[in-house]
């Protein structure tokens, strides 16, 4: 069927990196209690890779209608403008996150209405907030970087609850939340078969315009609550640096994940698992010690591996050139 | 005519894996004439230009151009041979100005750097030969369709051509328009340029043309002076039907007879037709239909026939709200209705099936079952999902009540054959028991015994009292399964038939091929 052929791919690349990884250092998989907070390798990954996982789970739903969203870093910043601004003038942690989401679903709303209604191409479409956010960010923060103390506010990135990081529990939460709402009502039919063919969609009586849009929408408010996330890790709005690049990780996430460029596929286990195997791959690089520099490199190597064993074509190569072999003997 | 021979193309051969599209076809175009190529969908008219302008090599044959054998790799080889080409869609960039347009890609200049004054020049002298006024200044996409039609034709004749190749070049003009077009088409005729023009449009043919090639599934039926060929006669070959035109009678032996349908009684099932579903008067859109009525009853199949063309596809997009009406009203059960979109229809319980199945029907990578009951759950919203079990109970029943053959419910769509992919889109609809089903070509395409399902279906639909729309090129198909026959021709309405005597394919072809005379109009009928 659909994503079950690449999540077993997606598992053995996983294992094999943290295989190695405990080749190296046998106290990779260790989690250990400090002061009554989990400490240890697993608990890095999640709490440091919980941003990308957000942004690539709202970008999955807009991947697999046939889209993508490249102005999810630029959201970041400037939802993180718009908590700063809120906290300073005294507002609360409810109202200061509901803003941001808010601010981050509108910024998609635009996005959905110029490639969904308009028929602007997605990746043109979203460049131009991708741009344009900055700026806003920018304006927003008035050319500062926007410092923010409020302790309530930092512990949604840098709290414990039970001895649990809290960004990750909120956003693991998320993609439970996101997985039962696309599979227990029609929403990931509807999401894929836009994906998968629109005309025909429409043709059906789905209102695909509105489904493209609203998955827009959607991965604007992940984007909005990544702002929230980032700025509280961070304890500042940092229009220039908040966000940035994080679309292109978001977007290998969601892609590693199985859910098709092309569309027509969503899996957001697949997203999830994506995630952690990127975020591994920064946390070997960062144990090892590899300088900074050179850590796109073992990444793209990574990214291309993964890709070429989920190609098919690739896979079905494979398998003639492995069947040729056996009839020759 | 004794005009020297411009172009001949001998035994052109072109396979495709699986079919044979051109079978030994002959072609020739004399200089100074303009030489209509016709012929219903698949007959190989637009695999006959892709090989005549070097998009595709011929498996056989060979094509000469005044006198020298040619083999054309590519369109700009064709170009440099001579043979110009105009598409229907106007291939030109509309950012830029008509000098640039007419100029692109051998503009005057040196050094890299165009030199302007020579462009304008050499663009104002190729519309000039049109005898076409316009500013070469301006730019393209400023100029109405025509226009940028006739800079099509500009560009082309820029290159010193000497065949002109116009693929359906009216398609977007009105009547004004065409004239224009046919009055320069004329001109290079006197200039003494071969002019091949494809269209699906017999008017403009006994307008324009001296003479007539018709093929037929990948073969040749003939060449005919336009003035030797009646209308009738013109639809029958291109039908692949004999027809004498004096009396009207069926030629002996071409099997027309036996098409006739004996009375009602030979459709099983058959209940007395109800009341009027879904109604449409004057219905009208701009470049595809104008002013169709028709009526459609609970138990009873209407039929849609005409030529390609002439407007029975976008007839059913405007029932279905796919496309806009920019005239006319449409009724559901005697209250006027807009759809905005197909959602608006659906959820008023109409259906349609798209004769495009691959584009505008399937969704190929997902499965079976998720594409049957998309209708359904479209119709339900998104918060009200069917439970796995009822989908699987949906997807059991029609699987086994339509004979789908497939490995499970779970098979992505692409992977069945045409005929089953078919079925399952006649599932999908059949699941939101619609009230009314427009069906465009349902069995185009696929194998026979499928072909024969889907008529039995048809047939059991009418019985449960559904109005049904049948559009099919396949007159056969139209007269066993139809009470009442709408045709049109050249997007207009040409006459309605009821079963009885009058139902024959020579009946529908008449209307089909608009033998003025015969019949009456059908605002006259209408009013009866």
């Amino acid at each position: 069927m659909k994503s079950r052929s690449t999540l077993p791919w997606l598992l053995a690349g996983l294992a094999l990196l943290i295989g190695l990884n405990l080749v190296a250092n046998p106290a990779f998989l260790k989690i250990t209690v400090q002061d009554g907070h989990l400490f240890g390798v697993p608990v890095d990954i999640l709490t440091q890779g919980s941003r990308t996982m957000l942004l690539a789970l709202g970008l999955t739903l807009v991947i697999a209608t046939g889209g993508v969203d490249l102005s999810v870093g630029s959201v970041v910043a400037i939802t993180g403008a718009v908590c700063a601004l809120m906290l300073n003038t005294g507002a609360g942690l409810a109202a200061t996150v509901a803003a941001a989401v808010g601010a981050g679903a509108l910024a998609g709303g635009g996005n959905g209405l110029l490639v969904a209604r308009i028929g602007i191409q997605p990746i043109v479409a979203t460049l131009i907030l991708m741009v344009a956010g900055r700026g806003i960010a920018q304006l927003l923060c008035g050319g500062q970087v926007l410092i923010i103390a409020n302790p309530a506010f930092e512990f949604l990135a840098n709290g414990f609850v039970l001895g649990v990081p809290v960004a990750p529990l909120l956003v693991v939460a998320l993609f439970v939340g996101t997985h039962a709402f696309v599979r227990r009502t029609a929403a990931g039919l509807f999401i894929e078969a836009v994906g998968d063919n629109e005309t025909a969609s429409r043709f059906a009586g789905l209102a695909a315009a509105r489904v493209k849009a609203l998955a827009y929408v959607f991965c604007g408010a992940c984007a909005g609550f990544t702002g929230v996330l980032t700025a509280a890790n961070i304890r500042a709005a940092d229009a220039n640096r908040a966000g940035e690049n994080a679309e292109l990780d978001a977007i290998f996430a969601v892609v590693v994940g199985g859910t098709a460029l092309t569309g027509g596929r969503l899996s957001i286990m697949g997203t999830f698992l994506g995630a952690i195997l990127i975020q591994t791959l920064a946390t070997t690089m960062y144990y090892r010690g590899v300088p900074p520099a050179v850590a796109p490199v073992p990444k793209a190597l990574l990214i291309l591996a993964v890709s070429l064993l989920q190609s098919e074509q690739l896979r079905s190569r494979v398998a003639a050139l492995w069947r040729r072999k056996e009839a020759a003997s | 005519m004794s005009a020297p021979t411009l172009l001949q193309l001998r035994g052109i051969t072109k396979r495709f894996p699986g079919v044979v599209a051109l079978s030994g076809v002959d072609f020739t175009v004399q200089a100074g004439e303009i030489h209509a190529l016709l012929g219903e969908n698949g007959a190989g008219k637009s695999t006959l230009i892709k090989v005549l302008t070097g998009v595709y090599a011929p498996d056989a044959g060979t094509i000469s151009l005044a006198g020298t054998t040619i083999a054309p790799a590519a369109p700009k080889e064709a170009e440099q041979a001579g043979i110009s080409t105009v598409y229907q869609e106007v291939n030109l960039i509309s950012a830029l100005s008509v000098a640039e347009n007419i100029t692109l890609g051998r503009q005057p200049g040196k050094f890299g750097f165009i030199n302007g004054p020579a462009m304008r020049r050499r663009a104002r002298a190729a519309l000039a030969r049109l005898e076409l006024d316009c500013d070469v200044d301006a730019e393209l996409g400023s100029l109405s369709v025509a226009l940028q039609q006739m800079v099509a034709i500009a560009r082309a004749l820029d290159l010193r051509a000497q065949l002109l190749v116009l693929d359906e070049p009216t398609a977007s003009l009105d009547e004004k328009e065409v004239a224009e077009l046919f009055a320069v088409m004329r001109r290079l005729r006197g200039e003494g340029l071969g002019i091949v023009l494809v269209t699906h449009f017999l008017d403009q043919v006994y307008a324009v043309a001296d003479r007539i090639t018709v093929l037929r599934n990948g073969q040749l039926v003939g060449a005919y002076a336009t003035a030797e060929l009646s209308r009738l006669g013109l639809v029958g070959k291109m039908l692949g039907r004999e027809v004498s035109d004096a009396a009207g009678r069926v030629a002996p032996g071409s099997g027309v007879e036996g098409s006739h349908r004996e009375g009602d009684a030979a459709l099983p099932g058959a209940v007395a037709a109800g009341d009027v579903v879904l109604a449409a008067r004057g219905l009208s859109r701009r470049g595809a239909v104008q002013a169709v009525d028709l009526e459609l009853r609970r138990g009873e199949v209407t039929g849609l026939a005409g030529l390609l063309g002439s407007g029975r596809t976008e007839t059913a997009r405007l029932l279905f709200g796919i496309d806009r009406a920019d005239g006319g009203v449409i009724t559901f059960k005697g209250a006027p209705v807009q759809f905005g979109a197909p959602r608006d229809a659906v959820r008023l319980g109409l259906a349609f099936c798209s004769e495009d199945r691959k584009s505008e029907g399937i969704l190929p990578n997902l499965s079976v079952r998720e594409n049957l009951i998309l209708a359904l759950q479209a119709k339900r919203g998104a918060w009200r999902p069917l439970a796995r079990a009822e989908q699987q109970t949906l997807c059991a029943h029609y699987l086994a009540a339509l004979r789908i053959k497939t490995a499970d419910a779970e098979t992505p769509i692409r992977n069945l054959s045409g005929g089953n992919q078919q079925k399952v889109l006649l599932a999908r609809w059949l699941a939101t028991q619609p009230e009314v089903i427009l069906l465009d070509e349902p069995t185009r395409g696929i194998d026979v015994g499928a072909r024969a399902e889907i008529e039995a279906l048809i047939a059991t639909l009418r019985a449960d009292g559904l109005a049904v729309l049948l559009i099919s090129s396949e007159l056969e198909e139209i007269i066993r399964n139809c009470a009442r026959v709408l045709v049109l021709r050249e997007r207009k309405m040409a006459g309605e038939v009821t079963a009885g005597p009058e139902l024959t394919t020579e009946g529908l072809m008449r209307r089909m091929a608009g033998t003025h005379g015969e019949f009456p109009a059908l605002p006259a009928e209408a009013d009866q």
